[in-house]
């Protein structure tokens, strides 16, 4: 995949080291994809992860077949210690926080990939265009 | 909520057609799931940062039979954390629902 263009890029600009996959990148593949202007991409893409948050506002859970669902999880209060103030107990309010669980297809597709490459020491990433 | 319902949510959000918006949301999976094969993170501003880690083998529980123990085969596991943007909003947002512990 010629995905890995501009990842190089940015690497070879030493703006990111790392290989991390961003906005840009996924505003650039839904262009492409979908035939739309880079405009239109980047507001696609924005109203899918506003699409998400504003579902799990609603205090819904989302389920994308294949990646992983999000859905929020309640924290209940607990007692904690302030490590700053030599371990003062400080009571932390119940929470609510939204949390990712990843889908049993991209579990097996992680660690397919795992084995393969553990096995047979190939640095080659299998083709998961697939799916 | 499910695909087809943030379809709909990008078609009137982003003001494109149905076709585009189903393209969209399959290669936003798809990109994000083949980054996530190869191991690499995924940070979005303002909703998070999807990481790839190891996960150790360990002794999990089946939690209706606690005296079976069942074993946590070592793998690769996905970590979400939630961006700063995104915690806040679901903060303030109204927590009417205790959001079922599914």
């Amino acid at each position: 995949m010629d995905q890995a263009a501009p990842r190089e890029e940015r690497a070879r600009k030493g703006i990111r080291p790392e290989r991390t996959t961003t906005k840009a990148d996924l505003v650039e593949e839904v262009a492409r994809a979908a035939d739309l202007t880079r405009k239109q991409a980047e507001s696609v893409v924005e109203a899918v992860f506003e699409g998400i948050i504003t579902s799990l506002q609603d205090g819904q859970k989302i389920e994308l077949r294949g990646f992983g669902s999000f859905k929020i999880r309640c924290r209940g209060a607990r007692l904690a210690r302030n490590p700053k103030k030599s371990g003062v107990k400080v009571m932390v309010p119940p929470k609510r926080v939204p949390y990712f669980k990843p889908g049993k297809r991209l579990k097996e597709m992680l660690n397919e990939v795992a084995e393969a490459s553990a096995s047979r020491d190939v640095p080659d990433v299998p083709d998961v265009t697939a799916g | 909520m499910i695909k087809n319902d943030l379809v709909n949510r990008v078609m009137s959000g982003a003001g494109v057609p149905r076709a585009s918006a189903v393209i969209a949301v399959e290669t936003v999976i798809d990109v994000m799931r083949q980054s996530l094969v190869r191991g690499d993170r995924i940070e979005l501003r303002g909703f998070g940062v999807f990481l790839v880690k190891n996960r150790k083998r360990g002794i999990g529980r089946n939690p209706k039979r606690p005296q079976e123990e069942v074993e946590i085969p070592p793998g690769l596991t996905i970590r979400f954390k939630p961006g700063k943007e995104l915690r806040d909003m679901i903060l303030e947002s109204p927590p009417e629902l205790p959001a079922a512990a599914d």
